[in-house]
């Protein structure tokens, strides 16, 4: 098991050799509203240009944060990595290859859980399973199933349906859900944002254990500098929307395993926290000023 | 612990407080005070000529009720026939031509719910057929079928028809773009992602908008059988030309009856496909 590949990390613009993923020139319009039809119902919009050039490598087995005010395009970046949003410019590459639609080699976990409200939670894994391989034989399905509910706690909870569960157990099963298809890169967007502040804590302490478990290559979206800093390898900034862009990438250095008190006694801690923290708050203020003045 | 141990503390306070302070036995109580009020004020009215005259009082009305209840299945011809073999006819009726409507419209719901083209290209159908009055087809039926059973359940069929295809097609094309977006993230196929995704996700819309088309087949089909030859709806004419008031209030009263039944029936229904959703 290879650690945190904290020497390999490129800059934004080199590409890389070894790269897994490879988001190349990226740029996401929404386009606007034209034409005769449009302009008499007074319905005309301008294209809105979401993201612009952004570029990023990720190494195999790297768990990737990226981090931005909100409304800045991070959504929009992993949708189109996850092939359920279209790029409108540049390529997305998975082992070379570019993505054209969503597919089994890519799990999601969602910030709403997103769990089927009337499948029980082994039902619920099992649609994922069954989907991805519809021939599985049962014996290999349920070990799967098993393996999986047992890795995120949830032995015992096989039989309950998503609304007689708190909301941190619900995302273990989106979790498990999403690893259970054994993806190459499991996406994560705002997994812990609909949690209470302990839950979050808790949670954000599982998923660190998971992935020393599991070690997949994790591309996150967040708005908090603690969990970014206590689970990545490397933290993407963004600049606000709208052509929002990638500001500046932190390698973060502290040694695995992670908990939320040996990381704090780090010496490279306190930096890299109030370089986010000035990051974060100049994006923020900048938003906050041009809704003020519109 | 501590949340085990205060538990039975609770529920030794709301016991300790007095029965007439329960909000269901308040509820109650209130409801049998106005329905005996109601009773009272029934009574005395008719029998000191308060009203207009030939008003039954309210024990006469019971009694008959009571015999109606009593004696509900005999057979002397179509004008003497006991209100069990009514109510059967009545019900025949509802279930055939509900049940039909409802295998028309939620497949229909569900095909044009799943393209936005098909749900705008048929919405005005749908619009316009919507707000007629189910007696207004009844000339209509009788044209073409040229039977006054058969017309009955065509009146069935395309007045409880609308609120199904209406809930259905609503139900499949708002469903939670989240769970598209988890089926598309797994490849699954379109046959699946309907079958397994759409359909179980729409599933309490189709259910509560059976309901509603159960209540409407049940409303329209009483008035529907003035015009035709058996049923309660019958019954209540033929009453009404006997000028027997009491016996036409008892088939109120059942036919009300009836109508609760079956809507509990659907609500019951409605809470074993909510799963903890509220719809």
């Amino acid at each position: 098991m290879r650690l945190a590949p904290v020497n390999t990390a490129t800059f934004v613009e080199q590409q890389s050799s070894t790269a897994q993923l490879s988001i190349r020139n990226v740029t996401k319009v929404f386009p606007g509203k034209r034409g005769w039809f449009n302009k008499l119902t007074g319905k005309t919009r301008r294209d809105f240009v979401a993201i612009q050039d952004i570029n990023l490598e990720i190494e195999p087995n790297t768990f990737v944060t990226i981090i931005g005010p909100s409304g800045c395009g991070k959504s929009t970046l992993l949708n189109m990595i996850a092939g359920l949003s279209s790029i409108s410019s540049g390529e997305v590459l998975l082992n070379g290859a570019p993505i054209t639609g969503p597919g089994s080699d890519r799990g999601m976990v969602f910030q709403n859980y997103a769990l089927m409200p009337w499948m029980t939670v082994e039902e619920n894994l099992r649609f994922a399973v069954e989907t991805v391989d519809p021939k599985i034989s049962a014996k290999r399905r349920d070990r799967i199933l098993k393996e999986y509910l047992q890795l995120v706690g949830l032995a015992g909870a096989e039989k309950k349906h998503p609304h007689e569960l708190s909301g941190g157990m619900r995302q273990r099963v989106g979790i498990a859900r999403a690893l259970a298809i054994n993806p190459q890169i499991l996406l994560m967007d705002e997994p812990f944002g609909a949690l209470d502040a302990l839950t979050r804590g808790f949670l954000q302490e599982e998923v660190e254990r998971i992935w020393e478990q599991q070690r997949k290559t994790v591309i996150m979206i967040t708005h908090s500098i603690e969990e970014a800093l206590l689970l990545s390898d490397r933290i993407v900034m963004m600049t606000r929307g709208p052509a929002a862009r990638i500001d500046e990438i932190l390698d973060v250095p502290f040694p695995r395993p992670r908990n939320r008190e040996t990381i704090q006694q780090h010496p490279a801690y306190p930096k890299l926290k109030a370089e986010m923290e000035s990051h974060l708050f100049r994006e923020t203020r900048a938003v906050e000023a041009a809704r003020v003045g519109r | 612990m501590a949340l085990s141990n205060a538990a039975p503390v609770v529920g030794k306070t709301e016991n300790q407080e007095a029965l007439w302070q329960n909000e269901s036995v308040k509820a109650f109580g209130l409801f049998m005070l106005s329905l005996g009020l109601f009773l009272l004020f029934w009574e005395v009215g008719a029998r000191s000529g308060w009203f207009i005259r030939g008003v039954p009082t309210a024990t006469e009305t019971l009694q008959e009720f009571w015999w109606w209840v009593t004696n509900p299945f005999f057979d002397n011809g179509p004008n003497d026939l006991g209100i069990g073999w009514n109510l059967l006819i009545s019900l025949r009726r509802v279930a055939i031509g509900y049940i039909a409507a409802s295998l028309v419209a939620v497949p229909l719901g569900i095909l044009i719910g799943i393209s936005p083209v098909a749900y705008k290209a048929f919405n005005p159908y749908v619009q316009l057929l919507k707000p007629i009055s189910p007696l207004a087809w009844l000339p209509l039926g009788l044209y073409l079928l040229r039977d006054s059973e058969k017309t009955g359940i065509f009146i069935i069929f395309i007045s409880s028809m609308w609120p199904t295809l209406i809930n259905t097609t609503f139900g499949v094309a708002n469903v939670d773009k989240d769970y598209l977006d988890v089926a598309n993230t797994l490849g699954a196929s379109r046959l699946r992602t309907i079958l397994k995704v759409i359909i179980p996700a729409a599933l309490p819309n189709i259910v509560s908008g059976l309901r509603i088309s159960m209540g409407i087949a049940w409303l329209v089909i009483v008035a529907a059988e003035m015009l035709l030859g058996t049923g309660l709806g019958y019954f209540i004419w033929n009453e009404w030309n006997n000028l027997s008031i009491p016996n036409i209030l008892v088939a109120i009263f059942i036919i009300g009856l009836v109508g609760l039944l079956l809507d509990s029936l659907f609500a019951a229904l409605e809470k074993c496909v909510a799963f903890g959703r509220n719809s």
